[in-house]
């Protein structure tokens, strides 16, 4: 009985919040009224990392940054910008680093781009014996 | 076939064996510089977030003389660690001031009664707004800007005893 009831009072614990108790900003969790807007808003926010969970996008995260993150895309996506002006407006302030489409512009970007294609034609340059035909056997 | 071109595959996979490894045995390096720092102080203006403090403003932070800006919460226990640090600068008579990151007044209140005050002036950003606008990743957080609000550092987490020197070096070459 005291265990069942030890048991059902962990239940009732709270976790220790080390975050903010504010509530999130407006548009944090709540889609804009214009679908088309909204859609173009959601396609951006799956495009930008989160800067608390930085394995994520801001799309996927619950990290209260995150969330206002969100609500800054839709405002002003509301306010008439198009989605590269607020991609822009983030890179300026964090770098290319908050962009999960990153331009090749510098030195680190452009293998990102490049080895994917260096590593196909290897690839098949490295399989083309097998595609051949066995003449020798004929 | 040649001899050797039978050894690629084993070598590509070596140097994929050591990527990875490499990547999971090194610490993440979760520091994001701001862009910000070379750059004049983003417009903004805040509420006051608490009575016995003015609201902050972009106009306050070029009044001429350098000043520190720093981003706090009373819910952050790396701000709790700086305090000291903070109230020694501000006896060396460097004028600081401050964004409260979604934080209460209630809070920022018994935050400040317990740690101890040293801003002139406390903006309260709710919604994280001001801190994108400066390219600001978490708290704490301190800007060094010029006397023409001009950022000219970011010291990213708290303010440990050896970067107070440094920072009031920062501060008189800004002069």
């Amino acid at each position: 009985m005291k265990r069942l009831l030890s048991l059902l009072l962990l239940c009732l614990a709270v976790p220790v919040s080390a975050q903010t108790g504010l509530p999130p900003a407006p548009y944090a969790d709540r889609q804009l009224d214009d679908p088309q807007q909204e859609t173009a808003a959601r396609d951006l926010m799956e495009e930008l990392r989160c800067l608390k969970c930085q394995s994520q996008s801001i799309a996927d995260s619950n990290a209260p940054m995150a969330g206002d993150m969100r609500s800054q895309v839709r405002e002003r996506i509301a306010a008439g910008e198009t989605p590269e002006e607020v991609r822009n407006w983030l890179i300026e302030r964090y770098g290319n680093w908050v962009s999960y489409n990153p331009p090749i512009d510098s030195a680190v970007t452009w293998p990102l781009w490049i080895a994917p294609i260096i590593l196909l034609f290897a690839a098949l340059w490295l399989a083309r014996g097998r595609f051949r035909k066995p003449k020798d056997r004929e | 076939m040649n001899r050797w071109l039978l050894w690629v595959p084993l070598v590509l996979f070596g140097l994929f064996f050591a990527a990875v490894a490499v990547g999971l045995m090194m610490p993440k390096d979760n520091i994001i510089e701001s862009k910000m720092v070379g750059k004049p102080m983003p417009e903004f203006a805040l509420p006051s977030a608490i009575e016995q403090r003015p609201a902050l403003s972009s106009a306050d932070l070029k009044r001429g003389k350098p000043t520190l800006l720093n981003i706090f919460a009373s819910w952050c226990v790396p701000c709790i660690a700086e305090a000291p640090q903070l109230l020694e600068l501000q006896r060396a008579g460097v004028e600081i001031n401050a964004i409260a990151s979604r934080d209460t007044p209630q809070d920022v209140a018994n935050f400040l009664n317990r740690w101890g005050n040293p801003y002139t002036r406390i903006g309260a950003d709710t919604t994280s707004k001001v801190q994108l606008e400066l390219g600001s990743s978490g708290v704490p957080e301190t800007f060094v800007v010029d006397g023409n609000g001009i950022i000219v550092h970011q010291h990213i987490g708290d303010i440990r005893q050896e970067d107070v020197a440094r920072l009031l070096e920062l501060l008189k070459d800004a002069e």
